[in-house]
């Protein structure tokens, strides 16, 4: 029996992951229609590939990813600015030009998106505001995912009064005004260097962001762990960290991509906004957010200073949106939409 | 109910008391303080300052008397940048024009999100679902302090047909521009969840029923589907309000409105400790009340929810 | 009144459904007539398209995906599928009535009872607030629910399941339809309910004098309550007669293999008998007939060529190759 157990033991945690979703590969389902084998993932993205504007969204965001990574670099060995130079060896340079002008008024290539007062190149800082904008929406998201995870899928798993107590905590969090504290913590400690003032934005950011992953994980993790092969898994031996990571916590992952795709593009936006107020990424860096609050200030006699960053920013939102939205229909289609 | 209702007040008073001594300490912590201006002060007038304002006794009495006062005369004490004023005062007087400005936004988005929505959901896959539907995910996409300036440019700078900012009283043209700026990201949302919602409640059996009982679709949908195909957008006010105050907040900035949000990035700005406690404290307040309204309406409309 | 006395008949109905996997014929070519005053029941396997069948009667198959392609529906003389949704309207309800599976999900959980049995007849009878209230009380008394006049007010959450499903028959009622059609009103229920509601409708059938729908998966409710039976599969009837004589005549192998299914609790212990395989693919219908691949009579004609609609007796219909044989192995006497 001790050996068999053994055997056995090994074989479960192969396919522990998967065998929530083998049962539809293996058993036909009642309607008289064969289910052919295809995994849970490969289904979704064909369904995903069917949605023309998901796929749209998808393509834009790649777009706009890699010209964010390279488009910097490339401009630096095309003409020669990065986003904080500012031609001051020759003072005709350092004012506002509109797109692809020169500074006689000619049609030129050097900046498609114009300049801003100080001479320097929109297109190099809108790129880095999509580096910073992408990065910080991504990573943070990546974080809060980490933490919500864990702290949910502990909280459920274990249950009772350690559950209790653990989502008290979370209730008590979430009902605080978050952006108003984050607001009040990043005013109070302004770092001294952009790069300090971003890892502040990130913790502010993230601090906050893993109470409603932690909340989905939760839930998910109460109601599978009841189900038949989590008890398998027990009853062969598995430890229960083992239980919780390699089988529990991958069966949330489709509410979990439905909710990340829902969390990046809202990150976004809190980074941009707090930017905005002057509370996020400081000068010289350039995010979105503080390149439209500078563009403000010139709203009537140089537009362009606010429609490039803003546009670009919709743009990419509205993208990650279309492809969020795709994501939840394949990955559920009978999921409500939001 | 009414005992769900006793016991969410009770629980309100730690909590803002909880979100107070959070605030207050992030803001003891900051390096920094509220007189430090370019140049640093000569240490004697330092000092002078400090004993005016108590700053120069130790952390646990500062926080003792700070609490007392709020919990005792709900006093927040005085602006420590604006000169005489105190807290209360000008949390009044900056109250009603954030309140004009969200209440209108939020009102005008229920209007019309949930018109544009069921509309789209009736009509499901026509021209006038996908159009509308396209435009929700522009509204949900152009974030708001975008939106405002772009808005501000064409119809003030270009057409001249409304004011580009500043208060001007209730009701003014002012209001306009503000209010859609912040609306426009909860027609956006609101129209995508009565869609969602009313598409749901139009599949589901008791629908059939109505339907078989002979009645018309007009009476269907009004009189059985709306009811049920509203509930997400109600659960979603509670959220919805959280996400207006921050709207609120970059809205009065652009607009120039004397608000509660404006009045908050400045005192955090200038690390006016009373003013931004008393802010903070107040809008605590009002989301927990908010939330508690909208969990009583939920439990108003839908017959099956039971509080203990 | 009626053509032949029949009050409904139902020609060469098809009703498709077009999805991702390709045409769902959900119903294909039926036909079958209902007298004043009978019960039809219908039996069929989940997908066989029984529901669907009743659905089309009424004209609430959702549409997208589904639709009726062909055929004739005649209430009363008059074709159902010609007229205008108007008119439709005005039949649904009052002349025709509908209950549903689940008592639970069938009614409106934000309305209470009492205004959800008002409105039938505030629209039909036009009855003013008070006459609907009484009726509607009167109703809820007749159906067996007691207290009807404080319980009236309740939501449907508040009562059981059984309770909820005579108020969906109080409602169906209320304006004393010709036709009632019941989809598997007590599948969802206990045992021991079933049994009162497929009283209650009886009763109140004899009291009324409705026609009667029965449509169900479950051969015993059809046993004891039904005075002609349907059987359907993969969209088709394939066999058609009153009850008794199906029941100790069947002239169809799936009829057989049904009867034989039911357990028989005095037989000696042994294996469950259970047709084997599972219903087809409708979307993917084989040439031949659609019971084949399960059928212990299959022969090579039975897999390429549709069976012919034998009719085996007066009122004796059968789909299949060799209903004759299969009639005369269940000791019927051909004509």
């Amino acid at each position: 029996m001790a050996t068999e157990k053994n055997l056995k033991h090994d074989e479960l945690i192969h396919i522990g992951p998967e065998m929530a979703v083998a049962e539809a590969d293996v058993m036909p389902v009642e309607t008289g229609r064969f289910v052919h084998g295809t995994s849970l993932w490969r289904d979704a993205w064909r369904r995903l590939l069917k949605n023309k504007l998901a796929v749209v969204g998808l393509v834009v965001v790649v777009i706009v990813t890699i010209s964010s990574i390279v488009g910097p670099t490339l401009i630096k060995r095309i003409f020669g600015f990065t986003p904080d130079y500012i031609p001051s060896h020759d003072p005709r340079l350092t004012q506002s030009f509109p797109p692809f002008t020169g500074p006689d008024g000619e049609f030129s290539w050097a900046h498609p998106m114009g300049t801003d007062n100080a001479g320097r190149d929109q297109l190099a800082r809108v790129l880095q505001g999509g580096q910073i904008s992408l990065f910080v929406g991504i990573l943070s998201t990546f974080v809060s995912l980490l933490i919500g995870v864990s702290y949910g899928a502990i909280a459920g798993y274990v249950g009772g009064r350690v559950d209790n107590v653990m989502m008290r905590i979370v209730d008590v969090l979430y009902s605080l005004p978050y952006v108003i504290v984050v607001i009040v913590l990043l005013s109070m400690f302004r770092s001294q260097t952009p790069r300090g003032q971003l890892i502040l934005l990130f913790i502010a950011i993230g601090s906050v962001s893993w109470l409603t992953m932690a909340r989905i994980v939760r839930g998910q993790v109460l109601s599978l762990k009841n189900q038949e092969f989590v008890l398998a898994a027990r009853a062969t031996g598995v430890s229960n960290t083992r239980i919780i990571f390699r089988h529990l916590v991958p069966n949330t992952l489709g509410p979990l991509i439905v909710y990340a795709t829902l969390t990046i593009p809202q990150i976004m936006l809190t980074e941009a906004f707090l930017s905005f107020l002057g509370f996020g990424v400081q000068a010289p860096l350039a995010s979105w957010g503080s390149l439209a609050s500078d563009g403000i200030q010139n709203i009537a006699i140089f537009p362009w200073q606010l429609i490039f960053p803003g546009v670009t920013m919709a743009l990419t939102l509205f993208s990650l949106n279309f492809l969020g939205d795709g994501l939840r229909d394949a990955l559920d289609p009978q999921m409500r939409r939001v | 109910m009414l005992r769900f209702i006793v016991r969410r007040l009770l629980v309100t008073i730690p909590t803002i008391l909880v979100v107070i001594s959070i605030t207050w300490v992030l803001i003891k912590l900051a390096p920094g303080n509220f007189y430090s201006g370019e140049k640093p002060l000569p240490a004697a007038v330092e000092k002078i300052i400090r004993e005016k304002y108590g700053l120069d006794k130790p952390w646990y009495q500062q926080y003792g008397k700070t609490m007392w006062s709020i919990v005792r005369h709900l006093d927040f004490g005085t602006s420590l940048r604006y000169q005489g004023q105190s807290v209360n005062t000008i949390i009044k007087r900056s109250l009603p024009v954030s309140a004009a400005v969200g209440l209108l936004a939020y009102l005008l988005a229920l209007i019309v999100g949930i018109t544009v929505g069921s509309i789209a959901a009736l009509k499901q896959n026509s021209k006038w679902d996908y159009g509308s539907m396209a435009l929700a995910m522009l509204g949900i996409s152009v974030p708001n302090f975008v939106l405002g300036p772009i808005l501000v440019l064409i119809f003030s700078l270009e057409l001249y047909w409304l004011p580009p900012s500043r208060w001007g009283g209730f009701p003014s043209l002012n209001l306009v521009l503000p209010v859609l700026t912040l609306s426009a990201i909860y027609m956006a949302y609101i129209a995508r969840l009565t869609r969602a919602g009313m598409l749901e409640v139009l599949r589901s059996d008791y629908i059939r029923t109505a339907r078989a009982k002979g009645l018309s679709e007009r009476d269907v949908v009004i009189r059985h589907a709306l009811r049920g195909g509203l509930m997400p957008v109600i659960s979603y006010t509670g959220p919805a309000l959280a996400f207006l105050l921050t709207g609120t907040v970059v809205v009065e900035r652009i607009f120039a409105l004397p608000g509660l949000g404006n009045y908050f990035i400045q005192a955090s700005l200038n690390r006016d400790e009373p003013l931004i406690i008393g802010i903070v404290a107040f809008i605590a307040i009002t989301l927990l009340l908010m939330n508690l309204l909208v969990d009583i309406a939920y439990a108003y409309l839908d017959p099956r929810v039971r509080y203990q | 009144m009626t053509s032949n006395g029949n009050l409904l008949e139902v020609k060469n109905l098809s009703t498709y459904f077009e999805t991702d996997d390709g045409i769902v014929k959900a119903v294909d070519d039926i036909s079958f007539q209902l007298k004043r005053g009978e019960t039809l029941g219908i039996v069929g396997e989940s997908g066989s398209g029984k529901s669907v069948t009743n659905l089309s009667i009424i004209r609430l198959v959702p549409n997208p995906p589904g639709k009726i392609v062909s055929g004739q529906v005649f209430f009363n003389g008059s074709d159902l599928l010609l007229l205008s949704n108007e008119a439709v309207r005005k039949i649904r309800g009052r002349r025709i009535a509908m209950i549903f599976q689940d008592p639970m999900t069938s009614l409106n959980p934000f309305m209470k009872i009492s205004r959800q049995l008002m409105e039938m007849t505030e629209l039909h009878l036009g009855h003013n607030r008070a006459q609907a209230r009484a009726h509607a009380i009167r109703m809820l008394e007749t159906v067996g629910i007691p207290d009807a006049e404080a319980r009236a007010d309740s939501y449907p959450h508040e009562f059981s399941g059984g309770m909820r499903q005579r108020v969906m028959i109080a409602m169906a009622l209320s304006c004393e339809p010709e036709l009632l059609i019941a989809d598997e009103p007590t599948t969802a229920l206990d045992v021991t309910i079933q049994a009162q509601i497929l009283e209650l409708i009886k009763k109140l059938k004899g009291k009324t004098g409705t026609s009667v729908i029965l449509i169900t998966h479950d051969l015993g409710v059809v046993a004891g309550m039904t005075d002609h039976v349907i059987v359907m599969y993969a969209g088709k009837i394939f066999e058609r007669a009153p009850t008794t004589e199906l029941f100790s005549r069947p002239g169809n192998p799936y009829t057989k293999g049904l009867l034989r299914s039911v357990p028989d609790p005095t037989a000696e212990q042994g294996k469950l008998y259970q047709i084997p395989g599972l219903p087809p693919d409708v979307a993917n219908l084989k040439p031949g007939c659609p019971f084949a691949e399960r059928c212990d009579y299959t022969q090579d004609i039975c897999r390429c060529e549709f069976p012919p609609f034998v009719q085996l007796n007066a009122d004796h219909y059968s789909l299949c190759h060799f209903a004759r044989e299969v009639y005369s192995e269940s000791g019927g006497t051909l004509v």
